[in-house]
């Protein structure tokens, strides 16, 4: 059989302990942060570049598909393997290879935990500057993958904002050097293309990031009002005024009936939305941007106010954000989050349109998302051993993310395209723009062997969509959310 | 049997039984992945199939007849430390522990299924650990063996006679050289208003670590308490839980029961955390039993944590001087399972002279956990070494923590090692505070 041929010929190459072939083994990696079910032929775990050049070419000689992951915590499913395949897993390249502060740079492997990095850099005064909300167990090489955000994206940027440069497998094993040392290197920036690809290039096996250096002060609001429109006026007006507080996360009504009785946090539970607001910098600038803040916020009519005094209360007003999500995860059997981006001047008409399809549908809804830059996260409460519930929730999920393309946003603000979103990529690129990708697939010499299915809506014995749609192709089990 | 397709209709659950782990536990698993920092073995290595995560998964295709419970699946079931650790970092508050438990007994409460080596550790439970005669004879080697001064031999001079599986084995096994407790009956007298407390003197704590339940008995003193040990008190049963033996943890919780309510006392005091988690699950444990379940809940609701118990009273009067450095080993079931931290540390934070140094990671897994240092050893040596290795950096002399079972791990990494260092009970360095500020108030 050609599968025990490529097991082993992995084997062979990466040793047998690095290789997973056995049934129950490879459950393990059928599976990311989505309801995507896909089970793979074998996971490799390489000690090195040339591992992963090796299982390149391996895949490349029995040809099947090879597909990277990180900690498998990304949202759209761009770990799950739906050809099969050989997985790349990436956990076992977790060393920081260099950490200069001087230069402020950082060479990582792929398999590097992004909290790990910071918490190495902070020593040095030094942080790298993308915080998904997952970064306690998120990799370096997933967050390029999917050009990771995180709540101070509206300031410091994504991603693609900090990385370097990177060195990548690509499709005929050889490892090569994108971008570099420098924020600017000649010709055309190919290290830019490979963040935010999802695996359909090549595989990433060192980046070098830029490090920042921390603020010598922060300062964290948290501002109470009466309605989403309250709330959603006072993030612009705080904008439009020249101030870009590092973040601006809020939360609806919904949500804060889930956060405030698990936790305590002391959010009113008749508030429409609260803000929950952060600027730094050097100790002059915070005081007067943090005052402009508070005007703006006054103005638009927030009912209550409250600064934090000390790191313990920055803290607390931090923690009903940060244990949102799972609060509702603790409430409601399944939840089914989204990710959409729009113009942060029609988030209040966006939301109610949100609220208004969620109800037609039957369904709870409770948004906490990043309200700065626009970055929605509606969560779809629902009960999966209900007869339909998660084929009209995914329903559901499209007709949001239409909502959202029509409001002139995009499908995605920071968990990727993968494989849940692909067949709305039309939505938003012409023919000739999608055209255009594939040819830059294709240059890239991957054809379809890197991470098949996901990011283009294209692809040969590729099924158009997500879990919905996909039910009859993969292997296994259930759905969950 | 006629031939054909297989049959379109979802299959059985694999799991069978009262005890069978709940969808709507495993429901609440979001598969988000924040459980696998936390996660020892998923630290250990770096894969996925270590993980907390996946073990959900793997428990939920057996719920749902989707994956059988075969031994190679069991296997890594059974590498989970069940530390719960998991259950700290989980946004989603799934109740991984008991979901374990469930999953374990269901495994064990089908013989077709059961992995020969899960059901000789249950019955080394039943019969050994559950019967303290049958206990205290197994021990008595133990004692001539420390006494006899062989212990002292093969650890010192003639260290390099046992091969290495054997001097590993022999690391493990405890120093057998003090009187065990086995007291009970009124311990302390109430002194003014101070409640009446029951001590859980429990299986083995008492033979390997008297000294811990004669301090925590001096310390109940001090604090005004009346102590009694009820005399017909059992094992807890926490370890026949762990492993599964779901049937002999209810046995031994209901003789508990039975014996503390007989008692009558404002509080159980429990001095391992193990212990402590175990009986504050009793309710749940006898939720299906219409005669005990509601007995087993009032019974859950006063168990007590010595370090819980002494922390919310006013125990700062009478501390004495203590020079000491000290890092705190959190125990799993004391800060993952029962949700204590803040309680060991008020109490050491109060004692002059203790210098606390923490640990980056204090509440990760030192590997003891129950039986699995003896049936999991290569992986608990792999926890143990991670864990020395995070003592060694804080540069403590003493490691404080609060159940006998990460106390012999610790000490058994310490002699392997061959690293200097005093394991206490934070129970015990509280007793020898108050010992010296009694000194002090008579100098």
């Amino acid at each position: 059989m050609t599968n025990e041929a490529l097991i082993r010929d992995l084997r062979d190459a990466l040793g047998d302990a690095h290789v997973l072939h056995l049934p129950e083994d490879l459950i393990a990696y059928e599976y990311d942060a989505t309801i995507e079910r896909a089970r793979p032929d074998a996971v490799v775990f390489p000690g090195s570049t040339a591992d992963v050049s090796a299982a390149v070419r391996i895949a490349n000689e029995h040809d099947v598909p090879v597909v990277p992951r990180g900690s498998g915590t990304g949202l759209a499913g761009g770990a799950v393997p739906v050809l099969g395949g050989v997985v790349v897993a990436m956990t076992r390249m977790r060393r920081i290879v260099e950490l200069n502060a001087a230069n402020r740079i950082a060479v990582v492997e792929p398999g590097v935990i992004n909290l790990d990095l910071q918490a190495a850099c902070e020593p040095h005064g030094l942080r790298y500057a993308p915080d998904p909300s997952s970064q306690r167990i998120c990799t370096i090489g997933g967050n390029v993958g999917t050009n990771a955000g995180g709540p101070h994206t509206l300031a410091h940027g994504s991603t693609v904002n900090h990385v370097l440069g990177v060195e990548v497998v690509l499709a005929d094993g050889t490892a090569t050097w994108l971008g570099g040392r420098q924020a600017d290197v000649p010709g055309p920036d190919l290290r830019g293309v490979f963040c935010g690809s999802e695996g359909t290039l090549g595989i990433v096996t060192q980046i070098c990031v830029a490090l920042t250096p921390l603020p010598h002060e922060v300062r964290t609001m948290l501002a109470i009002f009466d309605s989403v429109e309250a709330a959603s006026e006072a993030v612009s007006a705080i904008i439009s005024g020249g101030v870009v507080p590092v973040a601006v996360e809020m939360l609806d009504q919904e949500i804060i009936r889930i956060v405030e009785p698990q936790m305590h946090v002391g959010y009113p539970l008749d508030a429409g939305a609260v803000l929950l607001l952060e600027v730094e910098g050097l100790p002059e600038a915070v005081a007067a941007d943090a005052a402009s803040v508070v005007a703006a916020c006054e103005e638009a009519g927030a009912r209550e106010l409250r600064v934090a005094e000390s790191a313990e209360e920055r803290e607390g007003l931090w923690e009903g954000r940060k244990g949102g999500i799972g609060a509702i995860g603790a409430s409601s059997p399944n939840f089914y989050i989204l990710d959409g981006v729009v113009p942060r001047t029609r988030l209040p008409e966006v939301m109610s349109q949100v609220n208004a399809l969620a109800d037609e549908y039957g369904f709870r809804c409770a948004n906490i998302f990043h309200a700065g830059d626009g970055n929605l996260h509606p969560n779809i409460m629902f009960n999966e051993l209900d007869e339909g519930a998660t084929e009209r929730v995914l329903e559901l999920g499209g007709e949001i993310m239409r909502v959202c393309v029509e409001a002139g946003g995009s499908i995605t603000g920071e968990h990727g395209i993968g494989l849940e979103k692909r067949s709305y990529m039309e939505w938003i690129f012409s023919d000739a723009d999608l055209d255009s990708m594939e040819r830059l697939r294709l240059g890239f010499g991957a054809g379809e062997r890197f991470n098949p299915c996901k990011v283009l809506p294209t692809g040969h014995g590729c099924a158009s969509g997500h879990a919905a749609e996909m039910r009859g192709h993969l292997a296994t089990p259930g759905v969950y959310i | 049997m006629s031939a054909g397709a297989p049959p379109e209709v979802p299959r059985a659950s694999g799991f069978q039984g009262p005890d069978a782990p709940a969808l709507s536990d495993l429901q609440n698993c979001i598969h988000c992945g924040f459980c696998l920092p936390a996660c020892p073995t998923y630290i250990a290595t770096g894969q996925e199939l270590e993980s907390p995560r996946r073990r959900l998964h793997l428990i939920r295709g057996v719920v749902e007849g989707k994956v059988e419970p075969t031994p190679r699946l069991l296997s890594h079931l059974d590498l989970c430390l069940q530390c719960r650790a998991c259950e700290t970092a989980c946004p989603s508050s799934v109740p991984y522990g008991r979901i374990m438990e469930d999953a374990r007994a269901s495994v064990m409460a089908d013989s077709s299924t059961r992995p020969r080596e899960w059901a000789t550790r249950a019955r080394v439970l039943r019969q050994v650990v559950a019967r303290p005669r049958v206990l205290r004879a197994a021990l008595w080697f133990g004692r001539v063996y420390t006494r006899s001064g062989v212990q002292r031999l093969l650890r010192g001079p003639l260290r390099r006679l046992l091969p290495e599986p054997l001097a590993n084995l022999e690391a493990q096994a405890p120093t057998l050289n003090r009187t065990p407790f086995r007291r009970s009956g009124q311990l302390a007298e109430r002194r003014g208003d101070g409640p009446r407390v029951a001590l859980l003197t429990g299986c083995v704590h008492g033979e390997l670590y008297p000294q811990t339940h004669e301090a925590t008995v001096r310390v109940l003193a001090h604090l005004g308490c009346e102590v009694v040990a009820p005399p017909k008190q059992a094992c807890c049963g926490a370890l026949h839980a762990h492993a599964g033996d779901a049937d002999a943890a209810r046995r031994l919780a209901r003789r508990n029961i039975e014996a503390f309510e007989d008692a009558e006392v404002d509080a159980v005091i429990v001095n391992a955390a193990g212990c402590g988690a175990a009986m504050k699950e009793y309710g749940r444990l006898l939720r299906n039993d219409e005669q005990w379940a509601e007995r087993a809940e009032r019974f859950s609701a006063s168990v007590r944590d010595v370090l819980e118990f002494v922390a919310s009273r006013d125990f700062q009067r009478g501390l004495g001087h203590v020079e000491t450095d000290v890092t705190l080993q959190d125990a799993c079931h004391l800060a993952h399972a029962q949700g204590i931290r803040k309680a060991p540390r008020a109490i050491l934070a109060a004692i002059p002279g203790v210098d606390l140094r923490e640990q980056a990671t204090p509440d990760r897994c030192c590997g003891a956990a129950g039986l699995y240092s003896t049936v999991q050893a290569a992986m608990s040596r792999e926890v143990l070494d991670a864990k020395l290795a995070d003592i060694a950096t804080t540069g403590a002399s003493t490691v404080v923590t609060s159940n006998p079972g990460c106390t012999m791990q610790i000490e058994t990494g310490l002699r392997r090692a061959r690293r200097r260092g005093e394991v206490l009970h934070v129970i015990e360095l509280l007793d020898r505070s108050y010992a010296a500020g009694f000194e002090e108030s008579r100098a």
